[in-house]
C-alpha cells in the first residue's frame, strides 16, 4: 500500500483562549491517498475547515500529528510550513480569491512565482494549466471580466500548475450555479484521477456527492462516518434520495475498480 | 520577469487616489530636503567665495581667526619675516573691513572692503564685464558688482561715491560677486583699502603665501610657524574648511538646514508609511492569500518593499524636477540652491531609504497574517 499524501493522525485543535475555547477537533484521523477525491462533509462548526487548514499546514494541531509529503510537520514554524504549502498543496477556494489586479495568467503563474520558478518554462506550465481547465483562450482576461465558475476555473489552474500532490479544496461550488459547479467537480475528479494527486473537497452541497471516491463525514469535532465508492453514493442515495447521483456513481466505482 | 514588481505597480495603481497622496508626500518631503541641503551646499560654497578666489598656498592671519570676515589684523613686519623664510616666494598683503559708503543721492550702505595689492597676485576681482583691473590704480578707483548697483545708488563705470570722506569711482564691474551677508563687495586697492576701513598703514588682515617651485608647502608652512608668533598659517583648503565651519555651524545655521532636512524626510517617511500601510491593509486578503498558497514571508516584504521603491522613484523623479526649478531661480541670488551630482545621488538613496523605512509598518502588518483567514473572507 502507498503512503498517503497527507494524514492527520489523532490530531487535537483547540481554537480560542479562556473562556472562548472551544475543541474543534477531537481526535480526527484522515489520510488523503492519491488518485482519490475525498469529500469531507458536515454541517457548519463541525471542524471541516479546521481540518483542512491542518492538512493544507495553514494550523498546527494543538495535539496529533500531520505528515505531509513522508514528513511530519510537528515543530515546524510558520515559514517551513508555508515551504510544505508551497511544494506540496493547491488550494482552490470558496470565494476563488483571485488578484484582481493580475490577467488570469498572472494569477495562475502566482502559484510557480512564489515557488521562485519565473522562469520561460513557468510561462508554458501556465497556459497547460489554463488549458486543462479550458481557459487558455482568457488567459489575458482580468478576474472581473470572468464569471464565477471562470474565476473557480483559474483558481484550479492555479493550484496545480505547481503540480502539487495534494489539492484541497474549500466549498468549490458554493459560489457557483448547478452547471457552473458541475464543471469545477468534474475538472477536480479528473484531477484527482492522477495516483500522485490526492484531492479533498469540503462540501455542504449533495449535488457533488457523485464525483467522490470517498466521503467523510464530520461532527462536532469527530468523523463519524466514512463511505467509499459506490457505499458512498448509496448511503447519500439513502439520505437524500437522489437517484440521478446514484446512477453516477454506479459508474464511477466502476471506474475505481 | 517576476510577478512581483507587476503585482506592486498594480496595487500601487489600482487606487490612484492613494497612489497620487504616497508620491506628493514623496515629492513634498524630497523637495524639502533637497532646497534645505542646497542651501547647505550653496551657503558653504558662497562663504569661502574669496578664499576660493584668492591665489594663495598659504594664508598668514591672526591666530584664532574664524572666517574670512574676522576683521583682526596684522603688523607688515609679519610679512618680511614670512619672505625670510625658505621656500616663500610671495607674501601679498590683503586688508578686509567694513565700512559706510555714502551714496550721492544721499544715504549710506554698508559695504564689505577687499584691499590688495594690483601688482601682485592677491585677492583681485573677477568676473569682470566692465572696466579693467588697471584701472583700479586710477585714485578712488573700485570695482563693484552689477547686482549692487541699486543698493549704492550707481548705474556702472564712471559713477562716484564716497566712503569714510574719500570720493571713489567705479572703474570695475563685476558680474556674480555676491555677498552671502547682503554687504556689497568693494575692491580696491591695498592702500586705498586700510584708508576705507581705518587700518593703518603698516597692518593687513592677511598675507597671501606663494610658495617657490618645489618647495614642500608642509615644510614651509612648519618654517612660518615656527618663525611667526601669534599667528595661524592655512593651507587655502583648511581655512575653507574653517570658515565654512564657523558660519555653517559657530552660528547654527548649518543646524538650522540640516534639522530642516531631517523634519522633511520625517513628514515624508510618515506620509509614505501612513499610505504604504493603509494599502497594505485593502490589500490583506491578497497577502492572506499569497501566504496560503505558499509565499514566504520574504516574497511578500519583497511586494510591500516594491511599492514603496516605485512611490520613491516616482517621487524623486518629480522631486528631482522642482529642485532644478529651484536651483535655477535662486541661481543668482545671494545665496543659491545648490544641486550637484553626488548630492542628487544622496537624495535619490535617501528617498529610497525614506520609503523602505516607511514600508515598516506595513510588513510588521503583514507577517501577523494568518493564512486561515483566507477561509473567513
Amino acid at each position: 500500500m502507498t503512503e498517503p499524501i497527507v494524514e492527520a493522525l489523532d490530531v487535537v485543535k483547540l481554537l480560542g483562549k479562556g473562556a472562548a475555547q472551544v475543541q474543534a477537533l477531537k481526535g480526527v484521523s484522515l489520510a488523503l491517498n492519491g488518485g482519490e477525491l475525498t469529500l469531507l462533509m458536515g454541517p457548519s462548526g463541525s471542524g471541516k475547515t479546521t481540518l483542512l487548514s491542518i492538512l493544507g499546514c495553514m494550523l498546527t494541531p494543538t495535539r496529533g500529528s500531520v505528515r505531509m509529503g513522508g514528513r511530519s510537520t510537528e515543530g515546524v514554524g510558520p515559514e517551513e510550513l508555508a515551504k510544505l504549502r508551497r511544494e506540496h498543496v493547491g488550494f482552490v477556494f470558496q470565494s476563488y480569491h483571485l488578484f484582481p489586479t493580475l490577467t488570469a495568467a498572472d494569477n495562475v503563474r502566482l502559484a510557480l512565482d512564489v515557488r521562485g520558478d519565473n522562469s520561460a518554462r513557468a510561462i508554458a506550465k501556465t497556459k497547460d494549466a489554463l488549458a486543462i481547465v479550458g481557459l487558455a483562450h482568457k488567459a489575458e482576461a482580468f478576474p472581473l471580466e470572468l464569471s464565477g465558475g471562470e474565476q473557480q476555473r483559474v483558481a484550479i489552474a492555479r493550484a496545480i500548475v505547481g503540480q502539487p500532490s495534494a489539492v484541497l479544496a474549500d466549498e468549490p461550488t458554493a459560489s457557483l450555479d448547478g452547471e457552473n459547479g458541475n464543471a469545477v467537480m468534474t475538472l477536480l475528479a479528473e484531477i484527482a484521477k492522477d495516483r500522485s494527486r490526492g484531492v479533498l473537497v469540503v462540501a455542504h452541497d449533495p449535488r457533488i456527492l457523485r464525483f467522490a471516491d470517498r466521503v467523510v463525514h464530520i461532527e462536532d469535532g469527530s468523523i463519524v462516518r466514512e463511505e467509499r465508492g459506490g457505499a458512498a453514493v448509496k448511503a447519500v442515495k439513502k439520505d437524500e434520495g437522489d437517484c440521478a447521483i446514484h446512477d453516477h456513481a454506479e459508474k464511477h466505482d466502476g471506474v475505481q475498480e | 520577469m517576476s510577478l512581483i514588481y507587476r503585482l506592486a505597480s498594480r496595487n500601487l495603481f489600482h487606487d490612484r487616489l492613494r497612489f497620487i497622496a504616497t508620491v506628493v508626500g514623496v515629492v513634498f518631503s524630497i523637495v524639502l530636503v533637497t532646497v534645505q541641503l542646497g542651501l547647505y551646499l550653496g551657503f558653504g560654497r558662497v562663504v569661502t567665495t574669496m578664499i576660493d578666489h584668492a591665489a594663495a598656498d598659504l594664508w598668514i592671519m591672526p591666530l584664532g581667526t574664524k572666517c574670512f570676515e574676522d576683521p583682526s589684523t596684522l603688523d607688515e613686519r609679519r610679512r618680511f619675516q614670512a619672505l625670510s623664510i625658505n621656500g616663500v616666494a610671495q607674501a601679498t598683503p590683503v586688508v578686509i573691513g567694513y565700512a559706510d559708503w555714502r551714496i550721492p543721492e544721499g544715504g549710506t550702505s554698508p559695504v564689505f572692503i577687499v584691499g590688495s595689492d594690483l601688482r601682485a597676485d592677491g585677492l583681485l576681482p573677477w568676473n569682470l564685464v566692465e572696466g579693467s583691473l588697471d584701472a583700479l590704480a586710477i585714485p578712488g578707483g573700485v570695482a563693484i558688482d552689477r547686482s549692487y548697483f541699486d543698493r549704492l545708488g550707481v548705474s556702472g563705470v564712471g559713477d562716484s561715491a564716497e566712503i569714510r570722506g574719500h570720493k571713489v569711482e567705479v572703474r570695475a564691474v563685476t558680474n556674480g560677486i555676491r555677498s552671502f551677508t547682503t554687504t556689497p563687495y568693494v575692491f580696491t586697492t591695498l592702500d586705498r583699502g586700510r584708508t576705507y576701513t581705518g587700518i593703518s598703514a603698516n597692518k593687513a588682515t592677511y598675507f597671501l603665501v606663494r610658495i617657490s617651485p618645489g618647495a614642500d608647502a608642509e615644510s614651509v608652512r612648519r618654517g612660518l610657524k615656527a618663525n611667526l608668533s601669534d599667528v595661524d598659517v592655512l593651507t587655502t583648503a583648511e581655512f575653507r574648511d574653517r570658515s565654512r565651519s564657523f558660519w555653517l555651524f559657530g552660528t547654527g545655521a548649518g543646524f538650522a538646514l540640516l534639522a530642516g532636512a531631517l523634519l522633511g524626510m520625517i513628514v515624508g517617511t510618515v506620509i509614505v508609511a501612513q499610505t504604504l500601510y493603509s494599502s497594505t491593509k485593502d490589500h490583506l486578503n491578497e497577502f492572506a492569500t499569497l501566504r496560503a498558497i505558499g509565499s514566504s514571508s520574504v516574497y511578500i516584504h519583497k511586494v510591500i518593499i516594491c511599492q514603496a521603491l516605485i512611490s520613491a522613484v516616482i517621487g524623486f523623479c518629480l522631486a528631482a524636477g522642482i529642485g532644478l526649478i529651484v536651483v535655477a531661480a535662486t541661481a543668482d541670488t545671494a545665496l543659491p540652491v545648490v544641486m550637484t551630482p553626488t548630492l542628487t545621488l544622496v537624495l535619490f538613496l535617501l528617498t529610497l531609504a525614506m520609503c523602505v523605512v516607511s514600508a515598516i509598518a506595513a510588513i510588521l502588518q503583514v507577517t501577523r497574517i494568518d493564512p486561515v483567514t483566507v477561509f473567513t473572507r
